[in-house]
Order: C-alpha cells, then structure tokens, then sequence
C-alpha cells in the first residue's frame, strides 16, 4: 500500500484525492478558507500549505498524494506563511468584528486568533464599497470578502445557478452578481447556501429579530411562533451542542418565556400539505394529467422553477408550503375562531432557511396588505434572538407545543430532510387508499445521493418516484426529462443539499456531516412519534372537519393552494432602432425559452419591417430579457400589451396586426412624435 | 442625446446574432465572440452581454466576469478614435505625461472623464507598447503610430484629427437629415448646439 510521512507519522493512501486529505486522516486539522469537499479545488486562500521534502512550499489541497511523500504541517515557514495570509487578508477587511453579524461565527476571526496574529501592519481598507442588502434574504458585504469563491463555486457547481461570480482584476477583484447589480435583481434564488459557506461576513442572512422583538413588545399583538422541522435538530448547535440532537421541548419553553402567546409546530401544517398534496397526486394520477407532479414546498426551488423552466410549473403542485400553509390557516381561521383581527396576529416562522424570508414577501402570500407570515427568522437568528433574552437554554425544561397546532405525525418531521416529503406523501397516500403495507418506512427514498429514484407499489398502483436535492442535480434531472429520458410520477426537489437541515439558515459548520446528523435526528424523531402518517393527524382531521371539508375542496383550494407564473432572471432591453420619445415601444422577448423558440428570427422580421419608409422612426424596437409569459411560442409587448404565441412564421402577420393598426391611429392623433405626415402638415401651417 | 449614441443604437444588432453563430455558440470562443461584438459597439453593453450569456447558456456573472477581466474590453462606450499615449518606462522619463495632459486639454476631458460627450474620441494610457525606441509614442485607433512626439507636434495632430472627425459627423448628419428629414428635426438641433461649442 502507498504511504506519505505526516510530521513523522505514516499515514497510508487509499483513495485520497490530495495532500490535504491525507493531513486531516492523520488528526491534524489543517486550517482552510477556500477548500470544501463537495467543490472543486480552488487552492486560492494558501491557508492549507504544507512542506513537503524535496518539494517545498505546497498547497496540501491542490497537491496529489504520491507515495513516499515526506509532509510537514508545521514548520517555521509554514507557520509564518500562514500567519502572513491572514494578515495581508485583514488588511483589506472592514475590521468592524464587534458589531459584524458574523461575530463569534467568522472563520477569518478564530483563525486570526488561532494563529496569533495580533497586530496587523497595514492600514484599514480605505474605500468601502455599497452593502447589497435589498433583497429580503442575504446581505451582502463585500468590504469583508476575502474572495475564497466558495459562494461563487457553491452557486455554480451544486446549484446549477451562477448568480455570483468574479469580475474585476488584481486590487479591484471582486465578488458579484452580473454587472454589479443586486442579488434582488439577477436570478439568485435566495437559497443562502453562499452564506453557508462564506467563511467571512461578507453574506450573511438578512435578520429580523428586530421586527420579532418590536412586536413582542406591542400589546396590541398576539406574537405566535411556528417552528420548522429542520430547526429543532440544528438550534443546539447554536448552544455548544452536536448537530442532530432534538431540542423541539426547549425552544417552546424558551420562546414561551420571550413572551410569545402561542408557539406552534409548523410540522402541523407539514401533515397538512403532506394530505392535500397526496390529494392532488391522487387525482392527477387518476387522470393521467400534469404528472409527474413536482413538490412546491421548497421556495428556492420554486423561485429556480419560475425563472429557468417555466414549462413545468403546471406541473407543480398547487400546494402552498407548510410555512405558508400555517400562517394562511392561522391569519385566516384560527384569529376568527379566537376573536382576533387579522393584522393583529404577528406569525413569527422559524425556519432554517434564508428562501423563505422571501417565500413570506411574495404578493400571492399577502391579502389586504395582510402578510400570512409576518416575520421569518433563520435558526441563526433564534439562536440570537435567545442569547439576546439571557435565556440560559441548557437550563430550559422542555414543553409542549401549544394546540391545536401542536398536534403532529412523524411524517410531517421528515419534511427537513432529503426525501422526507415525498416519504410523507406515500404514507398519507397508504392511509387513503386504506392500504396497509405493514410498515410506513419508505426507505427507497432516504439517503444523500443527489438523485434517487425509486419504484413503489401501493396496492395496484405502481409510483415511479424521484428524490433530488442541490439544485444542480435538479437541473440534471429536469434536462433529461426534457429530453424524453425519464418519466416519473412524483418528484421531490429541495434546493439546499441535504433538504431543509442543510438551508442556508442553519448554524455553521453547515456542512454534509453537519447535515446528515440533523437528517438522522428527524429520522430519530419521526420514529418516536406515535402516529406515523400525515393522514391520520387528528387535528388535520378536526380542520377539515370545522373548515375545510375535506382534501382538494373548493374551501381547502382558496386557503392552502396557489400558483406560480414565469419569472425574468434579470432586466434590460437592448435597443434595436434607439428610443425615440412618443414613437411605439414594441419589445421582442430574447429570453431562454422565447429565444429557443426562434425569437431571433422575429425579432429579424420585426427590424426589417420597422425600418420601412413610411413607418420609419415611429417604432422603438427593443430585445427584452423575459417578458415573463413563457407559455406559449415567442412574447412580444406593444405598448403597454403583452402578445405571445409568435413565431417566426407569422411574425409579419402579427407586425401588421399589432404594429402597424396602432401607428394608423398615430397618424391622425399625430401622437408618435416622429415625423408623420400629419405633424408635418401642422408643422408647416403653423 | 448625443447623435453618436443614436447610431450606436443603430448598430444592426444581428450583427451581434451573426458573430455568436459564426463561434457556434461555444463557451469555449466567448472571448473571440466578446471581441468581434466589441469592434461593432466599440464597447461592450451590459444587455448584449446578457443576450451572449442566453445564447451560449451561461450565466450573464461569467460573462460579466470575462469581460471586466480583460483590460482590452470596455463596458463603457469608446470614441470613434482611440487616442493611446504610452506611459511606460521609457516614454515616461521623456515626458509622456505633457502630452497626456495635452490631450485632455484639447478635448475637454479630465481624470474622471476618458472619453467626449459625443463619442469622437477617448483617451487611454497605455503601459508600454513596445516601441520604446520612439518614445514618447502616441498611436490613434492602434493603426496610426507617432514616435518622439512633443506636445507641439502632438498639437498638430490632434488638430488635424479633430477637424476630420468633425468633418465626418457632418457628413452622416447630412445624410441622416436627408434620410428621415422631418424625423429629425429637433434632434439636428440640438447636435449642432452641442457642436458649436466643442471647438472652443
């Protein structure tokens, strides 16, 4: 067997693929900025060299084992190295560590203090560059990034996305979205796991415990708390604790001792969605339409949907998430039951995720300037939100959640994990078809591989199943469906690697081990509890009962349920013929899906036709990135009005429909300001 | 506005369409294609990068990235004539920075400002050409190369320039004019207000 020498000791080759590797097998933990496992080697931040006989001065993460390498770890040289990175790192930080949200949690920090840099001997950074922090997910400082790239290889390589990227060269090198735009305003979709990785704070989630404790301390609020499945197995983490272990009887107590009035499970309205979800599989499967039906719970994965392939959205479920699901029910049935107004009921959402600050701001979740949840804080957060109390949570006796939504079944747990919802979905489908398999573990669909699929029979049925996380693998998946080379019925897709225990929320290290502890503590959990199936939720039961009627009903539609449109992924028109005031604004769409569908050569027909004599300058032809209606053959805007169904056939058709009737009635009204005949004449007689 | 931008508008933008075709849409080529979209545009404009970033596939941050990379790219509309003064070792101890100033005198512009409102022209500092041995060097548009030049000298040349760019934008305002004459009447207008002080 091969072997390499760390600092005298022999650690044997099987497999590794760097020098790094090596070193961390033999118990030493080299320090790193820019090296994760699940990325590609970068070897940017030099953080991890070692010395190698023969060799020299290497970069362990970049460097390929081979046998008989003499590596030492710690060396004069390398010990001074190190030492210089970080300090020629801070130089160029924003230093502002005591008010950072990063504090306590920044890589760059521990290992300054680590490595004994005490001084630093250059200036302070002295331009500091606009915070990005407009969108309602993450914050972005570039002032405190020490360009690692791992946000940007985090975005690029496991979610498919590229929102993030370099540009710039030497001192003006920098991280960010295309053209120095705001994350807002490309197409992240505000999964946060850049802020897992960031070892600086330079993106960091953005906080709202400022709006939870005003609200708090308004009398005329009801403060009521839901908490998400994939929280309870990461808060610990937050105390000194391992990932994985269950903290559910804790956080109530704590949050009851904030003064929150209610504290619910969000596992509840997990039951829920589970139920209607299986509802509305059931019945598409019956019909044989609009399959495979796609789960909507994950808003990462539904803002990814909208953007990047608008074509299946019908095929998503109509369900809203159990976040939404909750604060629906709760804004709008449980404040009548109890005698509340609406807006006076604060929905605080604790969810280990950064997406679904976002989820809680889309329109479709707010009524009458009402948000069905009004507050989202990450598990960070209420890990803050409990120190900033001086609640000394290990002291914490544990309590129940409050009813009725306290009330909940082991499948409605696992929606934290990987897999988890479409498990919760075969359970409830078992219960209503009142088949019993003899056991409800669906084993087929656990695990971390990014894609799994499965083959499940419930009776006569037999489901073809697919389980995918990490949105580059949904990518995958979706490309081959589009190409004809898989066929499921059910397909669960969360955006975060991992499922909802990795979001971009959680504590770090958020990393894979991190994640399938806490994966494996709602396993724990769904085992423990007594009922097992979503559909025997007695609550839910009771819900529907006093409510809803039953699953799919017109009711459950109007409280549960939603849709999602096509969304552009950036903004910007290029200007065909220039802009002339008053002349008609005609947009062709060049977005993706328009452009596969031969807008280039309507757009062509469309500039051909403007530039005719007689019409010349009373157009303003521009390209336009996404007009949002994706449906249908290519989209044009005239004016104010959206066309779709154009295609490179009946392009001149449609130009002399929608173009050329509207400059007929410029020609008289003399409206279009370029040049027509009428304004000539009044021009002359004037 | 400017008439110089109008006719970048102009541009035929399938000339954009052509070039990423002729690269057969490769990210591999997204230089070359960047490059030849360049030459039509005289800059690169975030949208049609953002058009490049659709048809090859790619996110519009790599592209951004590729293009903020590359000194020879610019995000910034150029003038029609690029004016280099080399500013490297050799052309710098014998006086580049006179005839840098001198340039920015002649044509109104300053630190924060390389290029004139209408378009004609900006001013880039190189650092080092290659043709130390003519230092101080000045080229125009990478084709014309003065060496051993004096502010003097220089004077003249831009003089000359100046006077064959305004020559130019008159000839193709005329030719607009009688284009799309009552189209343009305000327009025309206002170019020769914005002319008539340039010369001063």
């Amino acid at each position: 067997m091969p072997y390499v020498t760390v600092d005298g000791e022999t650690v044997e080759i099987n497999g590794e693929k760097n020098v790094l590797e090596l070193v961390r097998k033999a118990g030493i933990e080299l320090p790193t900025f820019c090296y994760h496992s699940e990325l590609s080697v970068y070897g940017a931040c030099r953080m991890c060299t070692v010395e190698i006989d023969n060799v020299g001065l290497v970069a362990a993460c970049s460097t390929p084992p081979a046998d008989g390498m003499v590596i030492h770890t710690n060396t004069k040289r390398t010990q001074r190295l190190r030492r210089m990175v970080v300090e020629l790192l801070l130089a160029n930080h924003h230093r502002d560590c005591t008010t950072c949200d990063k504090n306590g949690a920044c890589k760059l920090q521990s290992l300054a203090y680590q490595l004994g840099v005490r001084k630093v001997r250059f200036g302070e950074r002295s331009e500091m560059l606009p915070i990005d922090d407009d969108n309602p997910s993450i914050v972005r400082d570039p002032n405190k990034c020490i360009l690692c790239g791992d946000c940007v290889r985090v975005c690029s390589e496991i979610q498919g996305i590229g929102a993030l990227d370099f540009a710039g060269r030497g001192a003006d090198t920098c991280v960010t979205p295309a053209f120095g735009r705001k994350l807002g305003d490309v197409e992240c979709v505000n999964c946060g796991q850049c802020v897992a990785v960031c070892p600086t704070g330079a993106l960091t989630g953005k906080s709202e415990t400022e709006a939870v404790w005003n609200a708090l301390g308004d009398p005329s609020k009801v403060v009521v708390a839901q908490i998400a499945p994939a929280v309870r197995v990461a808060i610990g983490e937050a105390f000194g604790k391992k990932p994985g272990e269950i903290e559910t009887g804790k956080i109530v107590a704590a949050l009851k001792k904030i003064g929150f009035a209610k504290v619910f499970d969000t596992v509840f309205a997990a039951d829920l969605t589970a139920v209607e979800e299986c509802d509305e599989f059931l019945r598409r499967l019956t019909k044989r339409e609009r399959l495979p039906q796609f789960t909507s719970c994950c808003p990462g994965w539904v803002k990814f949907a909208e953007q990047h392939y608008p074509e299946i959205l019908d095929n998503l479920s109509t369900c809203r998430s159990p976040q939404q699901m909750f604060g629906s029910v709760v804004k709008r049935l449980y404040a009548k039951e109890m005698g509340i107004k609406p807006e006076d009921v604060f929905v605080v959402s604790i969810m280990p995720c950064t997406a679904k600050k976002f989820e809680a701001k889309r329109p479709e979740f707010i009524e009458d300037g009402v948000s069905d949840v009004d507050a989202v804080l990450s598990t960070n957060e209420l890990g803050l939100l409990l120190k900033q109390a001086g609640i000394v949570f290990e002291e914490l006796e544990g309590q129940a959640f409050d009813r009725p939504f306290g009330l909940t079944t082991g499948g409605g747990v696992i929606f934290g994990v990987t897999g988890g919802v479409a498990e919760a979905v075969l359970r409830t489908a078992a219960t209503s078809l009142k088949i019993d398999l003899g056991y409800v573990d669906f084993k087929e669909v656990r695990g971390f591989q990014g894609l799994r699929d499965a083959t499940v029979r419930l009776g006569d049925i037999e489901l073809n199943l697919a389980v995918v996380h990490g949105l580059g693998n949904a990518r995958k998946l979706l490309d081959a469906i589009r190409r004809g080379e898989a066929k499921y019925d059910l397909i669960e897709v969360m955006a975060c690697p991992g499922g909802c225990v990795g979001g971009g929320g959680q504590p770090q290290p958020n990393d894979t081990e991190s994640r399938k502890a806490r994966g494996k503590g709602l396993y724990v959990s769904d085992k423990m509890a007594q009922l097992r199936s979503p559909g025997e939720n007695l609550a839910v039961l009771k819900l529907y009962e006093s409510y809803l009627d039953k699953p799919g009903s017109e009711l459950a539609h109007g409280v549960l349920h939603t849709g999602y449109g096509p969304r552009r992924r950036i903004s910007g028109d290029i200007k065909i013929n220039g802009t002339r005031p008053g002349a008609l604004d005609v947009s062709v769409c060049v977005g993706t899906g328009c452009y596969l569908r031969g807008s280039y050569d309507v757009l062509q027909t469309f500039t051909k036709l403007s530039d005719r004599d007689d019409i010349r300058g009373k157009v303003n032809l521009k390209a336009t990135f996404c007009l949002e209606h994706c449906e249908d053959g290519v989209s044009i805007k005239v004016g104010d009005r959206i066309v779709t169904g154009v295609t490179p056939l009946n392009a001149e058709e449609t130009f002399e429909e929608q173009v050329l009737s509207k400059l007929c009635t410029d020609r008289v009204s003399c409206l279009c300001g370029s040049g027509c005949t009428a304004k000539d004449e009044e021009r002359t007689r004037r | 506005m400017g008439k110089e931008i109008q006719q970048v508008f102009q541009r035929k933008f399938d000339k954009v369409n052509s070039i990423v075709d002729k690269h057969e849409r490769k990210v591999s080529n997204l230089i070359a294609i960047l490059q030849e979209i360049q030459a039509e545009y005289r800059y690169l404009p975030e949208e049609v990068l953002t058009y490049v970033a659709t048809a090859l596939g790619i996110p519009p941050a790599t592209v951004y990235g590729v293009a903020t990379f590359y000194t020879q790219f610019s995000m910034k509309p150029k003038g029609k004539y690029i004016v280099k003064v080399c500013d490297g070792t050799a052309c710098h101890v014998r006086h580049s920075e006179k005839l840098r100033y001198l340039v920015r005198e002649k044509l109104g512009l300053d630190d924060s400002k390389d290029t004139t409102d209408d378009l004609g022209f900006t001013l880039e500092t190189v650092s080092c050409i290659g043709a130390c041995g003519l230092a101080p060097v000045v080229t125009v548009n990478d084709d014309e190369v003065y060496g051993q030049m004096t502010p003097e000298a220089l004077a003249i040349v831009l003089d000359q320039l100046i006077a064959k760019e305004r020559a130019e934008q008159q000839t193709e305002e005329q030719q607009e004019k009688s284009d799309q004459r009552p189209a343009r009447n305000g327009q025309a207008k206002e170019l020769d207000d914005g002319k008539g002080c340039q010369g001063c």
